[in-house]
């Protein structure tokens, strides 16, 4: 068919289409292939040791040893574990009870808490499932070595922010993460992109508007309403999946309105470097929704992935950002959890807008015809 | 002698709901002729053409169109030829590819295609253009080679859409030849265009305002029955006092 | 002061080089029109007097001004219309019109006087979508935007370009009365026949200037006499005007042959030549050279 063969030539004729064709199931393939692992690797888990005897040490050691688990904090006291987890670094901490040898001795078994952030469902289940096997293993040699009775290590799971281990306490802060940067900056780029394909960018330009004015102008409205979009995210998370924000809405909604403006920037520096809305779009999704997904910590934590894929990250600002509100809206954290995350998120927004700014041209630029 | 109709048009009319695009239209245009379709912003013009070209269908009223009826438009379709000036040929293919998928959407073979296409370079004198990208070539060439497609189908009318407005006088003096040379041999053409000095190369113009044909004759004719020294101000003249608030 | 000083325009786009140093000059109050062929740099010239772009080379003042050193001054004196229209399709006549006034700093009322007879045209419309307006009101609604501020000069980039006859004509008595307001205009066009409503038009093509002057001046520059042949098969009668010795570059204008005789041939002969061919009845007489006859020999000459 003629007709077909046309198509084709089309398409191999346009490198931006064969890139979409064969890059992203390729890149695809990569992201997912690292990315997605649902085994544990090297979880930071802390340890509230009461007993300090020979028992707990060697349970210690034996999680310590393993390749799971780094335990990278000794608690000395059971306040300290709520500080702990709105750090974030912490995915659980395993409590063991005062005078554990006797207790085992005494009665035949004792009782060792181990207690998840279940803010990450998913992480949560990990670690605490491995740490329990490991006990149960560590169970069995006792049993062995001491054969009065049948002295067992009971491990007493305690899931910690999210008792029922509900995914949605997972999911609603991912998706205003995603939601909120796409949107942003698709409303913007799209806007000013199609201000270009119209014409109209060029009467803009030769008004005596200054481009910061275009530019706040064509951002305002835009800020307004993804601000208004999130207020409905959360009132909707609250009333229909029962999740209420445990810390301060004010910090909430400040932290997303820094988002927001870093989402409107990104969109202002698409805008900048394409000519089409089609282009503005399919940069917009390429460049955020994938990243965004997998690279923020939303679904798979980062921790887990090979090295590189968390410095990668390091530059998504969904990475920051799912860092700051997830232990604002559920572990009740404070500014003074999430203050570096913040800093870093205000320097991408200060870098992003100084660069599109910079980018924003006063004149057309034209392309060589 | 009585002259071959190619295009007969007997009181077509066109309604989209309360609205008449066309209003009782009636007109024939004969083999080999340069036939010209005026007619302000909204006269109803693109719709008849539409008519005429297959794509949408009268009404009421018969018109017939290289002796086939509009209620067998794929018919139409495979006799006419189409060129405009916004859409002619895809600018990322070659110039062969383009003539091989026109060829090929009209059912032709590659046998068929190549001796042809060959011949049509020639003439062209376009011969070594043959793998030069449509988007490499000035826009004069481009221009006549895409009225060259459009006839590659050998069809018996072809309409072409303000075919030389914007192309430069040499172009255009080129291009005016080819369709001379075109209905010489028989074929229709079927001109419609904004531009009244266009208008001033056809054999016969007609002239739409509001859904109606108020003028039909050769450009001279028409040029003193009105005294007007161009087409442009006899259009204006006819066209004008109608559309006060249009 | 000149409105508009221009020196050695260049332009240069990779290697193509779009404005080939161009060098005008416009007075104020002037209606002056560039006229040429698409792709010709109209609109690159345009965009450069409009701002928009900085030339490759060359200088160019409006009202004094440096349009790349002053542009931020100059931006408020002009009045520019691309090509295409520049307006917010899903945005009524109204919206547009306010708009365009608030980004410059005005409203409609203040200029009111000066869109009137434009604007009144489409008022009946004013609650209308750009989008659904017909060529020839959304042309005269982008001049009303473009003239909202009250402009010393109306850059207008192809105005009347997918517009038909009768609205190109009201637009250019538009214009007139604009000029008579002591507005400067420079407009594009690649309609030769629309040179003759200019004051001054300048002959472009392939980005060079094949010469500046008042239409009638222009016409006159024609160095040849021109005669114009008609019959009814025009193709045959191209053919046979081809073939005579007599005979130069016979070219097709409209319902006629143009035709150049050589060393002052007798027309005559050529009547009874083309009789001879077998055209009896064709007709050949003097004719005074259009903008677009000027423009081919022009274009000839280039070559």
């Amino acid at each position: 068919m003629a007709f077909v063969r046309k198509e084709f030539l089309h398409i191999f004729r346009d490198v931006r289409t064969l890139v979409i064709l064969f890059g992203i199931p390729a890149a695809q393939l990569l992201i997912f292939g690292y990315a997605v692992r649902t085994d544990l690797k090297n979880a930071s888990i802390a340890v509230l040791d009461n007993a300090r005897d020979n028992v707990s040490n060697e349970l210690i050691n034996k999680l310590e040893a393993s390749d799971f688990f780094t335990i990278s904090n000794r608690l000395d006291s059971f306040d300290e574990i709520d500080a702990t987890f709105k750090k974030g670094k912490i995915k659980a901490v395993v409590v063991f009870p005062a005078e554990m040898s006797a207790t085992l001795t005494r009665e035949g078994h004792a009782t060792v808490s181990i207690i998840a952030d279940a803010s990450e469902p998913n992480t949560a289940s990990l670690v605490t499932g491995y740490t329990s096997g490991i006990m149960n293993d560590y169970s069995a040699t006792l049993t062995k070595q001491i054969t009065s009775g049948l002295p067992v290590i009971i491990p007493d799971v305690r899931m910690y922010f999210n008792p029922n281990l509900e995914s949605h306490f997972m999911f609603i802060p991912g998706i205003i993460t995603l939601v909120l940067i796409l949107l942003s900056a698709l409303l913007t780029s799209v806007s000013i992109v199609r201000e270009k394909e119209f014409g109209t960018m060029e009467v803009l330009l030769v008004s005596p508007l200054k481009p910061w004015q275009i530019i706040v102008g064509k951002v305002a409205p835009y800020f307004f309403l993804s601000l208004f979009n999130v207020i409905i995210i959360l009132l909707m998370a609250w009333f229909v999946f029962k999740l209420p924000v445990r810390g301060s809405i004010a910090l909430l909604i400040a932290e997303c309105m820094l988002y927001i403006l870093m989402g409107l920037s990104f969109g202002i520096l698409i805008s900048t470097i394409v000519d089409k809305m089609e282009n503005a779009i399919i940069i917009t999704f390429m460049g955020l929704l994938l990243p965004g997904l997998l690279l923020s910590g939303f679904i798979f934590p980062i921790e887990n992935m090979p090295k590189i894929y968390d410095y990668v990250s390091m530059i998504m600002p969904p990475r920051w950002f799912i860092e700051i509100i997830r232990p604002i809206m559920i572990k009740g954290a404070g500014f003074e959890y999430v203050w570096k995350e913040t800093l870093i998120l205000a320097g991408m927004t200060l870098f992003l807008i100084v660069l599109s700014a910079r980018k924003f041209k006063v004149r057309l630029e034209e392309n060589a015809r | 002698m009585e002259r071959e109709k190619v295009i007969e048009v007997r009181d077509l009319v066109k309604r989209f709901g309360s609205f008449t695009a066309n209003d009782r239209l009636t007109f024939d245009v004969y083999r080999g002729e340069i036939f010209g379709f005026l007619g302000a912003n909204g006269a109803g013009k693109t719709t008849a053409m539409r008519i005429l070209c297959g794509l949408s269908r009268p009404t009421s009223g018969k018109v017939t169109v290289a002796g086939i009826d509009s209620h067998r438009p794929e018919e139409i379709k495979k006799r006419i030829g189409y060129m405009s000036q916004r859409f002619s040929l895809y600018e990322d293919l070659t110039v062969n590819e383009n003539i091989e998928l026109y060829g090929g959407i009209y059912g032709m073979t590659m046998k068929e295609i190549r001796p042809r296409r060959e011949e049509l370079l020639r003439r062209l004198s376009f011969t070594g253009y043959g793998n030069t990208l449509i988007l490499a070539l000035p826009l004069g060439l481009r221009q006549k080679l895409a009225f060259a497609v459009a006839l590659f189908h050998e069809p018996e009318i072809v309409f072409l859409d303000e075919p030389t407005s914007g192309v430069d006088p040499v172009t255009r003096r080129q291009f005016w030849e080819m369709i001379y040379e075109t209905a010489s041999r028989g074929i229709t053409v079927f001109v419609t265009t904004h531009y009244m000095d266009e208008a001033e190369y056809c054999d016969r113009i007609t002239i739409m305002s509001e859904g109606r044909i108020v003028a039909l004759d050769t450009p001279s004719a028409l040029r003193q029955q009105y005294g007007t020294a161009s087409v442009e101000e006899l259009f204006v003249k006819i066209a004008r006092p109608q559309r006060i608030n249009a | 002061m000149n409105a508009i000083e221009a020196y050695n325009i260049t332009q240069r786009y990779g290697r193509v080089t779009a404005v080939d140093d161009v060098s005008f000059s416009v007075g104020e109050g002037e209606l002056f029109g560039f006229i040429g062929p698409d792709g010709a740099g109209k609109t690159t010239l345009f965009r450069i007097a409009a701002t928009l772009i900085i030339p490759s080379g060359g200088r160019i003042t409006l009202f004094g001004l440096n349009v790349v050193s002053n542009f931020r001054e100059l931006r408020s004196q002009i009045g520019y219309m691309p090509g295409r229209f520049s307006l917010y399709h899903d945005l009524t006549v109204e919206e547009n019109l306010n708009f365009y006034a608030t980004i410059f700093g005005t409203t409609i009322k203040e200029n009111y006087h000066l869109i009137e007879p434009i604007y009144k045209q489409i008022e009946p419309f004013k609650k209308r979508q750009a989008g659904r307006l017909s060529g020839g009101m959304k042309q005269k609604l982008a001049l009303s935007c473009a003239l909202i501020h009250k402009p010393r000069i109306l850059i207008l980039d192809e105005p009347t370009t997918g517009v038909d006859a009768v609205s190109r004509t009201e637009f250019w008595e538009i214009l007139a009365g604009l000029k008579n307001e002591g507005i400067t205009i420079i407009v594009s066009t690649p309609y030769m026949d629309e040179a003759l409503r200019c004051d001054r038009i300048a002959l472009i093509q392939e980005g060079k200037l094949l010469g500046i002057d008042t239409p009638a001046r222009i016409r006159n520059s024609y160095s040849r006499k021109l005669y114009a042949v008609s019959h009814p098969d025009r193709y045959r009668l191209l053919l046979a005007l081809r073939s005579l010795p007599q005979v130069v570059s016979p070219e097709p204008f409209g319902d006629s042959v143009h035709v150049v005789l050589r060393d002052d041939a007798d027309p005559a002969e050529v009547k009874r030549a083309l009789e001879g061919a077998g055209l009896s009845g064709a007709i050949i007489a003097e004719t005074v050279p259009g903008i677009e006859d000027v423009f081919l020999e022009l274009m000839q000459k280039e070559v």
